[in-house]
């Protein structure tokens, strides 16, 4: 055969057989399974996401009431769940790097303390921490009729968190984007001071110039008049709190098991990052007399940097993908709205697809971030 | 999570594979294993739940033993299988239960695009709310702003909307997966009131520390005609399941019990005789055994029966009959005559 001998056909072939076997299985499975669902009549197709969704979610980061769509109401849950993980990520991670520098400690009660705290994270399931953060919430603070009163206006009960709140009644979109565009220029802006402070060597006013921009645009929509703000505080209802900001014991208990899971995975892995870097780092800064706080946050974390991120990346699509346990204590995340929906238009098939395709594809988009991060940081070789 | 997960994949993976026992006639299959597979709920005391020697007991599950007794003659011939509530119409649809018999509410959108069909109604139910006592509230209509917690089910989260909706006020749902952490966020006070059908909120009620803090409101706020469920186009089994619950109903109106039933058999009301297989060949329009209706009062007796053992006023659930009596004391249980 003198084809198959060919290193290179063989490459090709091999792929071309795998692909059109994925296909070909993949074909299969779709034409069984609509054949088998219209045998067995039973309603197919994506038209129901624009029916009426007819369900009433508590926790909603946009505007939704029962009349609006299915198609909203899978938004709103999907809002939820990217809410929740983003949080969890950001406090996870900065938690995470505290505790994993703190497990390097040269003081023993400190490091030691540090190696307790993660291994109890680490060892259990989350979604166990899940039920016990949020039996202890429900369990141990009193009902809202009761509620105890943190400071004038802010309330605790095992309903959650009541704050006041300030209501934007115009103006917010204004804010918003002079706020991005604020940032934007300082960005640009501090970018240049610090290449210029490089390559001259000295000091510049970058960084007030920076500030300033950031600052001036919200001030100039503020002080033209198209921002008009009103205040909501928490007062007692019949039953419960009305107004303000309402913190719900479902999102906090999601959150904090989140949160704490996670930050037990990047303290071992700033802990390994740091110990990748060779001792001759330290001892280098150290003899030019750069004491060690600074050794640490100039030398060694920006190399920890490297071998930090490729774990890390699996870390975010962890506490994402875990952020669906949500379901297990009531908080109305992308899988519990769609499992509601499920029950009602009894289209399994299809919700599945939706959420699973919105999982991957979100999964695959922080993937490609922290890629793009990862090459950043990267060791340059020139 | 994990058991519902299985399940959902397993029904999916039956559908993509071309799962077989779907087309073929149920009660072949029933006969052939000698098993009936019924599926219930998780634990629903007074429905569907173990006894502390591991058998199951409880109203819906009686309806699976009539169905076993009518098909196979011995109504312990059964295998329960636990369904939950989000895949319990994927189980049936894939043919991995025969029959339904779940608390589940007969609907048209249900009946039309889930490829199901429902037999006659075992109980008729509704919508209703439970409260503490401490909270002072005597109609659900004083409830606005209040938080509700309840099971993701099609019609009880659906059916709270469309009641706030039409008094105007608005309330907080908390949604959780499991009837323990339903119940347990009620208990504890995360929730003002807990919502679900009134059979059901009977039986969180028998199960608090003390029954007697908390309150059933007054207001049905639905209609919830529980049913069994089959699979569509399969009349036959539809039929067999059908007229295995109104057996139940026609053995209370016509005085047969699991005790007399063997005294019945010499009755001499032609209705009687057809009923227990003494005269015409009814079972074999079934496909069944001719005793088939014998074998149904045997095993499990009467729906009276049924339901005071399970249900009943000495029973920890304690429910009346409500509109669940026969149809000639006001009730709206109403066998279609057996000739």
């Amino acid at each position: 055969m003198l084809f198959l001998n060919d290193t290179r056909f063989r490459a090709v072939f091999y792929q071309v057989v795998a692909i059109s076997a994925v296909l070909l299985a993949g074909w299969v499975m779709y034409r069984t399974a609509s054949a088998n669902l219209a045998k067995q009549d039973i309603a197919t197709g994506f038209g129901f996401l624009s029916r009426q969704a007819g369900i009433a979610i508590s926790e909603t980061s946009i505007a939704y009431g029962p009349t609006d769509t299915i198609a909203r109401a899978i938004l709103v849950g999907l809002v939820n769940t990217i809410k929740v993980s983003f949080l969890a990520a950001l406090f996870g991670t900065i938690i995470g790097v505290f505790v994993g520098i703190g497990r390097l400690s040269a003081n023993p009660l400190l490091s030691r303390l540090m190696l307790a705290y993660v291994e109890v994270l680490r060892n259990v399931p989350l979604l166990l921490y899940l039920f016990l953060w949020y039996f202890l919430i429900i369990l141990v603070f009193p009902p809202v009729r009761q509620a105890i009163q943190l400071f004038p206006g802010f309330f605790l009960s095992n309903s959650g968190l009541a704050v006041p709140a300030v209501e934007w009644q115009s103006g917010f979109g204004l804010t918003l984007g002079a706020l991005a565009f604020g940032a934007v220029a300082a960005l640009v802006v501090r970018g240049i001071g610090q290449r210029r402070r490089i390559a001259s060597g000295k000091a510049n006013a970058g960084w007030i110039v920076a500030l300033a921009l950031l600052v001036l645009p919200v001030l100039a929509v503020w002080a033209s008049g198209a921002v008009s703000l009103s205040w909501s505080a928490p007062e007692a209802g019949r039953f419960r709190l009305t107004g303000g900001l309402q913190i719900r014991p479902e999102f906090v208990a999601l959150l904090v098991g989140l949160m704490l899971n996670l930050s037990a995975s990047v303290a071992e892995i700033v802990r390994a990052g740091i110990q990748a870097v060779s001792r001759g780092q330290w001892e280098a800064a150290l003899a030019l007399g750069l004491p060690r706080s600074r050794t640490l946050r100039l030398v060694v974390l920006p190399q920890a940097l490297r071998v930090i991120i490729p774990p890390l990346t699996n870390t975010y699509l962890t506490v994402f993908k875990n952020s669906s346990l949500a379901i297990a204590i009531g908080y109305p995340d992308l899988v519990m709205v769609s499992n509601t929906i499920m029950n009602q238009t009894g289209q399994a098939m299809e919700t599945i697809a939706i959420f699973m395709g919105i999982y991957l594809g979100l999964s695959v988009l922080i993937s490609l971030f922290m890629n793009w991060y990862n090459a950043r940081v990267a060791l340059k070789t020139r | 999570m994990k058991s519902k997960f299985l399940a959902l994949c397993a029904a999916t993976a039956a559908l993509m594979v071309g799962a077989t026992a779907a087309q073929s006639a149920t009660l072949d299959t029933v006969k052939a294993r000698g098993k009936l597979i019924c599926g219930v709920s998780l634990s629903t005391p007074g429905f569907a739940a173990a006894d502390d020697k591991g058998r199951m007991q409880g109203f819906d599950a009686d309806i699976c033993r009539s169905i076993a007794a009518a098909v196979l003659g011995d109504g312990e011939k059964v295998d329960f299988v636990l369904t939950n509530i989000n895949t319990r119409f994927q189980a049936l649809q894939s043919g991995e239960i025969d029959v339904l018999s779940r608390q589940t509410t007969a609907t048209f959108s249900r009946e039309t695009s889930l490829g199901i069909d429902f037999g006659p109604t075992v109980f008729y139910d509704g919508q209703g709310l439970l409260v503490p006592k401490s909270l002072g509230v005597a109609s659900a209509k004083e409830l606005t702003d209040a938080a509700i917690c309840t099971l993701p089910g099609t019609t009880t989260s659906q059916n709270l909307t469309d009641f706030f909706r039409s008094i105007g006020g608005k309330f907080e749902l908390v949604v959780f997966e499991s009837p323990d952490e339903n119940r347990a966020a009620f208990y504890s006070g995360r929730c003002e009131a807990i919502s679900s059908d009134r059979s059901d909120l009977a039986s969180i009620r028998a199960v608090a520390n003390n029954p007697d803090d908390y309150v059933l409101l007054p207001e049905t706020i639905s209609k919830e005609p529980l049913a069994p469920a089959v699979r569509q186009n399969d009349s036959n089994w539809r039929d067999i399941v059908s007229w295995s619950v109104y057996m139940l109903m026609a053995a209370e109106e016509k005085g047969i019990t699991q005790a007399n039933v063997d005294e019945m058999t010499k009755s001499e009301d032609p209705e009687i005789q057809r009923m227990l297989g003494g005269a015409d060949e009814l079972g074999k329009m079934l496909g069944l055994d001719n005793k088939w209706g014998y074998n149904v009062i045997k095993s499990v007796g009467n729906y009276a029966e049924v339901f005071d053992r399970n249900l009943g006023e000495k029973t920890k659930l304690g429910m009346t009959r409500g509109p669940n009596t026969q149809w000639n004391a006001g009730g709206l249980l109403y066998a279609p005559p057996v000739r």
